[in-house]
């Protein structure tokens, strides 16, 4: 029994530069990094220190507040950088790889028999935990807490993201595996959607159940379908994972090895033959950068897609989380009245001299210029039109502005994760920045309450 | 030019006058701000174009009303033309020249008193100059009559953009709407230059008690005074506005098109304007309906405003201006979509109310909609209540799990 989604609301942004079906292996890296801030909320204790030899899958530091869960090496090599900021806080671990990769082998519980305890232990000792996030709050899971349910979304809709039934390809194997396990984990269902059209391996997984979703973005986004399905009320907690961590969730419970092995899409407009890669969690992204060449000298390089992603530089290294590397032009440059004369190259939802309306399949060239300037809320009655949730999105935001925690929660902050509000951040008049407002929301609110 | 602003800017950054610099800089240039939180892309749209499509759809109001400020004064004089003829009579040279040495005067005012608080307000509190006065700058001549003396719409201005807006903390916080502030200001504090028949036409004031002495009724002037038989007007007079009233309320034809060019730009709220127009047309119905039960005696003073066709509320006075660009601004007005529909609905039924209640001054919608900003709050604190009681319903059947670790499990047995 699956439940369609059907989106109206939100907004696709067609932008030039998708990555073409095809992937090449991107030369080896030398040096893997770990960037910290992805793990939002950890407070890292090293196991290891500088300059100590570490084997792929082995422990590098583990979690201040639940000693089990360890964050693993993605490869084998010597830990050659700690890089710490402010206050001494850890930024980047920095690994210098291996000529030949040594793996640590993990005793595999087997699924069969293995109660959630187990299967619980092995994933947060070998370093598969990190892929699971929860709801609420937008944090890694905590694994005392039983989740009501699991959400997967195998519909990617944001601008430019990879293709997910192009990555998940002939990987069924992976995805049963991890599936059955995560399965022991909540009582709840596995719910897992994909496009209306697509041909997603999932179909063929036992143990989910399937949602077909259509619509504009944020359909693919698992918030919005969480809100679907089934949304997160105080005191519940849902987990989500994305399908591509669950193909190294899969590999780590079949064979025992981290392999942080995985296929990224490199697109954006900067990009001259933008397509996907196989590389590692970690990885330079310069290993792949030039092997497609780009267009310009000045660009903006992003870790994940132009909506949610992380700034990054060209010897930045791949996101944790990340399988989109997006380049995109920098527009620190000034438009001679720019605000009053008709508009046709850039993305709009009103009609006020933006004529995109008239083309909804155009392909846009977008670059980073805000397009104005940052003002306090004025225009309403606009976020609502790409905003697919049963939430009222200004007065949400206003309340976390305030820091009122009543009314915070009585709107549902908990449902929501700063992705969810990419596209209402994209159109704000008044460019405000959504996202960091959500975000900051979630984190008082978990301080105080969770 | 762009490198030359560019390094004045950089000159300027962190200096006190640097919001002053910035206004007249982002004026020309859009900034070459990039994003650097949350998504790295951003829609075509600020609060300048926003603003400014807004005064597009407003221009054609303001033009229409410098015609009519000449032909309202020369009909005074001469009588009204036999054979009316758009371009004979109405669109002439002599008509727009007349209209353009009164009325321009009060657009330079309103905007130069009102930019010169917002440029003060905006170096002392160190943000940046915020684009609402465009608009309110330029509804402020247009909803005022024509002889308006200057040094008093300085100083409505001055008070309407300090306690109307400034006070609250600009642009996007503000409670009333800053022009029906202004608006409201003239009218309680100069009323003889407010209301009555001679503040209408041009020179009607400088003439009164002399041989050469004219006047200009409104419609509801007449209806108020139960002077119904003396009006003049035709309907389509009425439609495209060629009668006495506030500089830019009179052509409803022009008003319907800005209304519509601003639903299709998506700038204005349709769901406030309809609202408001089923609003208007119910408390009409109702009126009339009133009279047609034999309710109400023909000597009431009511009597001609009741018996008003419902419809024709519409044509006359600052209702349809007022629906179409006061009661959609998105600041005083609703924030949620149902709300705007209550919020609409009810400045429709309180303006034909006071319209016809207010034997002093036979226009409410000002007032209607300054009471309506007041509720505003009001409304989107229900209808957001709706949206948070759902959500508590939807708690009653959540399905939460006991935490596993010890502290969690000594509570319950502590509880238990």
């Amino acid at each position: 029994m699956s439940k369609d989604i059907r989106i109206r609301k939100g907004l696709d942004i067609n932008l030039i530069g998708a990555a073409e079906q095809t992937t090449s292996k991107a030369v080896t890296s030398n040096v893997y990094a770990l960037n910290l801030d992805d793990f939002h909320g950890i407070t890292p204790k090293m196991l290891l220190k500088q300059g100590e030899e570490v084997k792929a899958g082995e422990p590098l530091f583990y979690n201040k507040n639940k000693e089990e869960m360890h964050f693993v090496s993605p490869v084998s090599g010597e830990l050659v950088e700690i890089v710490r900021g402010a206050r001494r806080k850890i930024l980047t671990l920095k690994i210098l790889a291996d000529k030949t990769q040594d793996y640590v082998i993990n005793k595999v519980p087997d699924l069969d028999t293995a109660e959630a305890p187990a299967i619980k232990n092995f994933l947060l000792q070998c370093g598969g935990w990190p892929f699971i996030k929860q709801r609420p709050y937008d944090v890694i899971a905590d694994p005392d807490v039983t989740p009501k349910a699991i959400f997967i979304s195998a519909h990617a809709t944001a601008p430019l993201a990879a293709d997910v039934d192009y990555v998940l390809k002939d990987k069924e194997q992976e995805l049963q595996v991890a599936i059955t396990a995560l399965g022991k984990l909540t009582p709840g269902k596995i719910h897992v959607s994909i496009g209306r059209s697509s041909r997603s391996p999932f179909v063929d997984i036992k143990g989910i159940e399937l949602h077909k979703v259509s619509g504009p973005h944020p359909a693919g986004l698992v918030g919005t379908q969480i809100n679907q399905i089934d949304p997160v009320n105080k005191g519940e907690v849902v987990w989500t994972i994305s399908p591509q961590d669950l193909l190294i969730l899969g590999e780590l419970l079949l064979t025992g090895k981290f392999n942080a092995e995985r296929t990224i899409a490199l697109a954006g407009s900067i990009i001259k033959s933008p397509k996907y890669y196989t590389t590692k969690i970690g990885a330079e992204i310069s290993t792949f950068l030039y092997a497609s060449g780009v267009k310009e000298d000045r660009f903006r390089l992003i870790n994940g897609d132009v909506l949610t992603g992380t700034k990054t530089h060209t010897e930045g290294h791949l996101g944790f989380y990340n399988n989109t590397v997006t380049a995109i032009p920098e527009g620190d440059d000034y438009d001679l009245f720019g605000w009053n004369k008709p508009i046709f190259n850039k993305v709009s939802t009103t009609r006020a001299l933006t004529f995109s309306w008239l083309m909804p399949k155009k392909k846009y060239d977008l670059n980073t210029n805000t397009n104005g300037e940052h003002r306090a809320f004025v225009v309403t009655g606009q976020y609502e039109e790409v905003f697919p949730m049963d939430i009222y999105p200004l007065q949400l935001l206003k309340a976390c502005m305030v820091k009122d925690l009543d009314e915070m929660e009585q709107l549902g902050l908990y449902e929501v994760a700063p992705e969810d509000f990419s596209l209402t951040e994209f159109i704000c008049i008044s460019k405000q920045p959504h996202q960091q407002i959500i975000r900051e929301g979630l984190d008082l609110l978990q301080k105080e309450l969770g | 030019m762009k490198e030359k602003l560019h390094q004045l800017k950089l000159k300027y950054q962190g200096k006190k006058m640097a919001p002053a610099f910035n206004a007249l800089h982002t004026f020309l240039y859009t900034p070459n701000d990039t994003t650097h939180s949350g998504g790295h892309v951003r829609a075509a749209d600020d609060l300048k174009r926003t603003m400014n499509t807004v005064i597009m759809a407003l221009v054609p109001c303001l033009l229409f009303g410098m015609f009519n400020a000449g032909y309202q004064h020369y009909s005074a004089i001469n009588g009204f033309p036999e054979n009316f003829d758009l371009f004979e009579h109405f669109l002439t040279w002599d008509n727009f020249w007349l209209g353009l040495v009164t009325v321009l005067p009060l657009v330079i005012v309103s905007y130069g008193v009102g930019l010169a608080i917002e440029f003060l307000f905006a170096v002392i509190k160190g943000h940046e100059v915020e684009e609402g006065y465009l608009v309110t700058g330029m509804l402020v001549p247009l909803i005022v009559p024509v002889d308006t003396p200057l040094w008093m719409l300085a100083i409505a201005v001055a008070f309407g953009v300090v306690i109307g807006k400034e006070v609250f903390g600009g642009t996007g916080m503000n409670i009333l709407n800053p022009a029906l502030t202004i608006r409201a200001f003239l009218f309680f504090a100069y009323p003889t230059w407010m209301s009555g028949d001679k503040v209408w036409v041009h020179g009607a004031v400088d003439r009164a008690g002399t041989a050469d002495a004219i006047s200009g009724e409104t419609v509801l002037g007449f209806l108020a005074q139960g002077n119904a038989s003396e009006i003049s007007y035709t309907l389509s007079d009425m439609f495209y506005g060629f009668i006495p009233g506030s500089v830019g309320e009179t052509s409803k034809l022009l008003i319907l098109l800005g209304a519509l060019f601003l639903i299709f730009s998506k700038i204005a709220s349709w769901r406030i304007m309809v609202s408001a127009v089923i609003g208007a047309l119910t408390m009409g119905l109702i009126f009339n309906g009133v009279v047609e039960a034999g309710w109400l005696p023909e000597y009431s003073k009511f009597y001609e405003l009741m018996s008003f066709d419902f419809w024709k509320h519409l044509l006359v006075g600052g209702l349809a201006f007022g629906i179409v660009f006061m009661a959609t601004d998105p600041v005083t007005g609703s924030q949620t979509n149902r709300g705007k529909w209550f919020y609409g609905f009810f400045i429709g039924l309180l303006s034909v109310m006071i319209r016809v209640f207010n034997p002093g001054y036979p226009e409410g919608v000002f007032l209607a909609i300054l009471l309506m900003n007041v509720f505003a709050p009001t409304i989107d604190h229900y209808v957001v209540r709706g949206n948070i009681k759902k959500r508590l319903k939807r708690l009653k059947t959540a399905t939460i799990y006991p935490k596993n670790s010890d502290e969690v499990d000594s509570l319950k047995t502590e509880t238990a």
